[in-house]
């Protein structure tokens, strides 16, 4: 008998404090699948955010260090640039990176830092108990935007990997979503994609990972799924939106 | 009402007509009320997309003339004291409420008092200060929340409020006073208002590369916090005055200190609480007239010991100034305060 | 001196918080001091909830419970199994047999088994457990006030007329008439 299925050993044996449905367990599996598979686990050091995947360092079988909020690409730059042969990454949300970390990710995309950034953006704040994020779309209910978000006074919501894909340094950039099972299979690839180029040494790469995040939305895990569908995709496109010639 | 709530509405009730803000736990329940009410109360409630961000906006909406206030909790607090520096400078009327959670760095969220330092010191660059109100109940909330308001037109300063997560998020009875203050801000001669070619234009600026202009505005800000020292100091005093054995405690660690005196006084010991409810003018002459009686004094913090200091430079040396603390989010228990009070009574009687 | 130190606990959607609050809130029309303090934060996301609760005729120095409770009412068993050392000597657990199928193992407080869940069902609201629990405390302990109750729960969830109180109301004294039922079988026994 063959093995079909087995764990990675990119993720660490300890139960994830996720809630039920959410989808960071999947970017991590992810991520962790990718490093193993390249033989990067012990060659890899990881920057943690500030969000429910804080505790990832807990998770994931790589050295990892805790950031400050949105303040992981600064820090991931200071190691990129001290042990430049080590595979170095981020994991943010989109409270982290596309608030209070804007500055941060902006400037290491612009320097064309070589670091790998997994974005999981679910539309919300999550652990702080869904408060309006920048990402948050027009309509969506939130404990901030008890009405819905409402374009005219917040904006429309951020488009970060269109953003960032203008960032003249920046490498590749692409969206995926972890919705569907063939949706998370493109979604490895892309995260595949993302640690080769920094492994080729081209610099700044950058996957987001559109996420469901249940307790947040106040929706069933099976019916996040399909508000994803639904209304994220359409406003976030998936797609590559920048990529080194050959990759 | 949870104690967050309460000090939202008491700001509606206090005139408060702007507020900015970043989600933080344990505060969340600050904005997450305003959002819905303030907008119904005809004020602006909007999410900055930092702490930064959100000191900053405070900064323009007060200096154009709006009661303005955010709130935060300890890393916020952290990044947001460039902008408090420059309010300071500035002197720019406005709130600033902290509920305080376990630190460094994003240490917890349960609750501590671990900002004393941050709320009494600042961060922040230069010579300034910063009026700094302490709550020990949600009724105390209420009223300084109403009254930071007053304090900081008064003298066109931030005030602090220094709260924690246990006052934050407990509930318990409170009486609102609801006489919404309708105090106008928008007149007062230094309001950004576009001079509309019948006034010279007002600049609000805080960098004066004339090394004695600096000095005149900050021995003038001085002067300031003078006043404010010998006007605004305030604390309670528990049964001190024939104390053996005074305590000194703030916010909600005071609550608890109360019970360990009462304890005290049924096992037939005299001791007492001094606590203080501004911190920042931190009420020394509390301890600079101690009761004869008074033979030791104990400071009580949920931190390591960092408004000890001030208890020891008011003290001055004349009785031996103890320690208890718990940090981290843990709660001292009365019983352990009693013990530890038991111990000291004992030493000194020796 | 009357000093009650609460502590409610089970998961997230079985009323724990709003039981909590109502003998806080009923606390407080009978005259005395009250506090009301969630656990909060990301320690919620596993799905179990709890709240303090002080009552008390002195004012209330920390409204956290987390030793020395007179009473632990806990409604699954995750929390049953972290809580029940959190009673001091003497004190009462009130347990929800429903979905906690252990016995206390502590011998120096008294244990309240009650079926909350079926007897709630009894009423036509199975999510009403949290209110049998509550009669089922007010049975034991004479307090607080069942008209104080009854205020507190239009307080807590508006309108007296709607069914939804009704039930509620129902389960209060079905709670209470069971502790009645219980204490006086055991006495037979
Ligand atoms: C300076 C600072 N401000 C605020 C916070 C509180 N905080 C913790 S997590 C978080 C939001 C995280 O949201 P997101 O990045 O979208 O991740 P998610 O939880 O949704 O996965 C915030 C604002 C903090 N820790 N530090
Ligand atoms: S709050 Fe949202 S993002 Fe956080 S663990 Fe729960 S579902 Fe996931």
């Amino acid at each position: 008998m063959s093995v079909i299925f087995s764990k990675t050993s990119g993720l660490t044996e300890t139960a994830t404090h996720y809630c039920p449905g959410c989808t960071h367990g999947i970017a991590h599996r992810l991520v962790a699948e990718v490093l193993e598979e390249l033989g990067l686990l012990g060659e890899t050091i990881g920057c943690a955010s500030v969000g429910c995947s804080i505790l990832s360092y807990n998770y994931l079988n790589v050295d990892m260090i805790e950031c400050s909020h949105g303040r992981a690409p600064a820090v991931a730059t200071g190691i990129k640039r001290t042990v430049p042969e080590k595979t170095v990454f981020t994991y943010q949300g989109d409270g982290d990176l596309a608030s209070i970390g804007t500055a941060e990710i902006v400037h290491a995309a612009h320097r064309g830092e070589n670091i790998t950034v997994i974005f999981v953006n679910n539309a919300i704040y999550g652990m702080t108990g869904g408060q309006m994020a920048p990402t948050t779309l027009a309509g969506q209910k939130t404990t901030t935007a008890p009405e819905g978000r409402q374009p005219e006074f917040s904006g429309l919501p951020l488009k970060m990997s269109e953003m960032l894909a203008q960032v003249p340094s920046a490498s590749y950039v692409e969206r995926v979503s972890l919705h569907h099972p063939k949706y998370i299979r493109k979604a490895k690839k892309a995260v595949l994609r993302a640690f080769t180029c920094q492994m080729e040494h081209r610099g700044f790469s950058l996957v987001e990972l559109l996420s469901t995040c249940p307790t947040g939305w106040g929706l069933d895990p099976i019916d996040s799924l399909e508000w994803l569908e639904a209304n994220m995709i359409p406003y976030y496109p998936l797609g590559v939106f920048r990529a080194p010639e050959e990759v | 009402m949870k104690g967050n709530e309460a000090l939202a509405l008491a700001a509606i009730h206090g005139g408060c007509t702007h507020f900015f803000g970043y989600p933080i736990t344990p505060q969340n329940e600050i904005p997450e009320f305003l959002a819905r009410e303030l907008p119904k109360a005809g004020g602006l409630f909007l999410q900055a997309e930092s702490e930064i961000a959100a000191v900053n906006m405070l900064y323009g909406a007060a200096a154009a003339g709006a009661r303005a206030m955010i709130s935060s909790s300890s890393p916020g607090l952290a990044l947001m004291q460039e902008g408090i520096s420059m309010l300071a400078a500035t002197e720019i009327p406005c709130v600033i409420v902290n509920v305080m959670r376990g630190g460094p760095g994003l240490g917890g969220i349960q609750p501590a008092q671990s900002d004393y330092f941050q709320m009494t010191r600042g961060g922040g660059n230069g010579d300034y200060r910063i009026i700094s109100l302490a709550p020990a109940t949600l009724q105390e909330s209420a009223e300084m929340m109403q009254e930071a308001f007053a304090l900081a037109q008064k003298y066109r300063t931030p005030v602090f409020i220094v709260s924690d997560g246990m006052l934050g998020q407990m509930m318990e009875p409170v009486e609102l006073n609801k006489s919404r203050s309708k105090e106008r801000v928008a007149e007062q001669p230094w309001i950004l208002t576009g001079h509309h070619n019948n006034r010279s234009p007002r600049t609000i600026k805080s960098l004066r590369l004339d090394p004695a202009e600096l000095e005149i505005h900050n021995l003038r800000l001085q002067e300031k916090y003078k006043r404010i020292s010998q006007a605004e100091v305030r604390f309670e005093a528990y049964r001190e005055v024939d104390a053996e054995l005074l305590f000194c405690a703030f916010g909600s660690t005071a609550r608890i200190v109360k019970n360990s005196v009462d304890d005290l006084h049924q096992k037939g010991y005299r001791a007492g609480l001094i606590r203080p409810q501004t911190l920042w003018p931190f009420p020394a002459l509390a301890f600079r007239s101690l009761p004869k009686s008074c033979r030791s004094v104990i400071c009580v913090e949920m931190n390591c010991g960092q408004m000890l200091d001030d208890v020891k430079l008011a003290v001055e040396g004349r009785v031996p100034v103890h320690f208890y603390g718990r940090c981290g989010g843990m709660i001292p228990e009365p019983e352990e305060l009693t013990a530890r009070a038991l111990d000291i009574l004992s030493g000194d009687s020796q | 001196m009357y000093s009650e130190r609460i502590l409610c606990a089970g998961f997230g959607g079985q009323g724990v918080m709003s039981l909590g609050k109502l003998i806080a809130y009923a606390g407080m029309l009978d005259g005395r001091h009250v506090t009301w303090m969630p656990s909060y934060g990301p320690e919620m996301r596993g799905g179990t909830a709890n709240c303090s609760v002080v009552v008390a005729d002195q004012p209330v120095g920390s409204p956290i419970v987390t030793t020395n409770a007179t009473c632990l009412i806990v409604m699954n068993l995750p929390s049953f199994e972290k809580f029940q050392h959190s009673v001091s000597s003497g004190g009462l657990i009130l347990f929800n047999t429903s979905l906690i199928d252990r016995q206390v193992e502590r011998r120096d407080v008294l244990a309240q088994p009650l079926a909350a869940n079926e007897l709630a069902a009894e009423c036509a609201n199975p999510k009403a457990a949290n209110m049998v629990m509550l009669g089922a405390y007010m049975g034991l302990k004479g307090a607080p006030r069942l008209d104080h109750v009854v205020k507190a729960m239009k307080k807590v969830f508006g309108d007296g007329s709607s069914t939804l109180f009704n039930q509620n109301m129902k389960a209060v004294r079905k709670g209470m008439e069971a502790v009645g039922k219980v204490t006086a079988s055991k006495k037979a026994a």
